[in-house]
């Protein structure tokens, strides 16, 4: 995709805006539609786009695979994590009402941006992982033969 | 409906590929047009966008043609047929769309838009119920994405590095 100008341009220019709108996405899930799930797919999206313009070593330099392993572990680790603090918060397992004992409705606005940020860090860590390990194989077949 | 006719007709596979997306997009207009904005949204972003370029990814790896398929078409659109003809005859009892005595507006939602505002605060019922009410359900989705994830890398990656192991035993026994 070397020689392709108009694409790298573009590419450039959007992926700033799309990691933006993945973390509007994110944290105004609670007020708009979305939340972790698309967040984490957009995120990944940003930085698949920019992997097929500019090639896969490129994109690894920025976010490197050992990085996108641990995330996938750790977006499941801080949803399960909340659980755990909510019981010794001596509350039900994910009751957030614990981050905030006066105000309750204040924990569980706490509590869902925790647990979606952790459903987005590990979507966008599984979306990543799998690109990459899909990507990082050897072609068959040259860019010509498209 | 056109597009999937496409989607089945079309033996290019870099065109199937995108015909799908085009239909995962359609879809998705489709659940707007339902008020189901959230759904929309994931299959706008998962559907159209993520699945079209790890199809492509996949295709990549692939040849770009499909084989002829040397099979008789007759049992498997038998089956689709009875099967889509078996779904069309449950629509027959479905409430219409917007119906406000259907289950879906009578059973537990009226509980949940009511008590969500007071308890969870957060004006998105969607979010409230996904990640408050049934959090447990939530944190199995990720668990689940966490092992489709796991899964993937252990089946694709693994087998890149036995290839290696083996050239290199070739190697070795080539030179010995």
């Amino acid at each position: 995709m070397r020689h392709h100008l108009i694409l790298r341009v573009i590419t450039k220019l959007l992926v700033g805006t799309i990691v933006l709108f993945a973390f509007y996405v994110q944290f105004h899930g609670d007020f708009s539609p979305g939340g972790g799930f698309q967040a984490g797919v957009i995120m990944a999206v940003a930085f698949i786009i920019y992997g097929i313009v500019f090639g896969l070593e490129k994109v690894q330099q920025v976010f490197p695979p050992w990085l996108v392993h641990k995330m996938l572990a750790l977006g499941v680790l801080i949803y399960a994590a909340t659980g755990i603090v909510s019981l010794f918060g001596g509350m039900h397992y994910l009751d957030y009402g614990v981050f905030s004992p006066h105000h309750p409705e204040h924990g569980q606005h706490w509590g869902i941006l925790i647990v979606e940020f952790g459903v987005g860090v590990t979507v966008t860590g599984v979306m990543v992982a799998v690109y990459y390990a899909f990507a990082s194989r050897p072609p068959r077949m040259s860019d010509e033969e498209w | 409906m056109i597009t999937a006719l496409a989607v089945v007709r079309v033996t290019s596979l870099f065109a199937t590929a995108m015909f799908s997306g085009v239909f995962s997009l359609l879809s998705a207009v489709l659940f707007v047009g339902l008020d189901a904005v959230d759904v929309a949204f994931t299959e706008a972003a998962v559907g159209a966008g993520i699945s079209t370029v790890l199809v492509l990814g996949t295709l990549a790896l692939t040849s770009r043609h499909e084989k002829p398929s040397k099979a008789s078409p007759v049992v498997p659109l038998f089956v689709v047929l009875v099967t889509g003809a078996a779904l069309v005859y449950g629509t027959m009892d479905m409430p219409n769309i917007g119906s406000d005595t259907s289950p879906a507006q009578t059973h537990v939602s009226p509980d949940y838009l009511e008590r969500s505002v007071h308890e969870i605060g957060v004006p998105n019922v969607v979010t409230a119920i996904l990640a408050s009410y049934r959090g447990y359900d939530t944190l199995g989705e990720t668990a689940v994405v966490f092992t489709a994830g796991i899964g993937v890398l252990l089946l694709i990656s693994g087998l890149r590095r036995r290839r290696e192991d083996d050239n290199e035993s070739e190697e070795e026994g080539g030179t010995s």
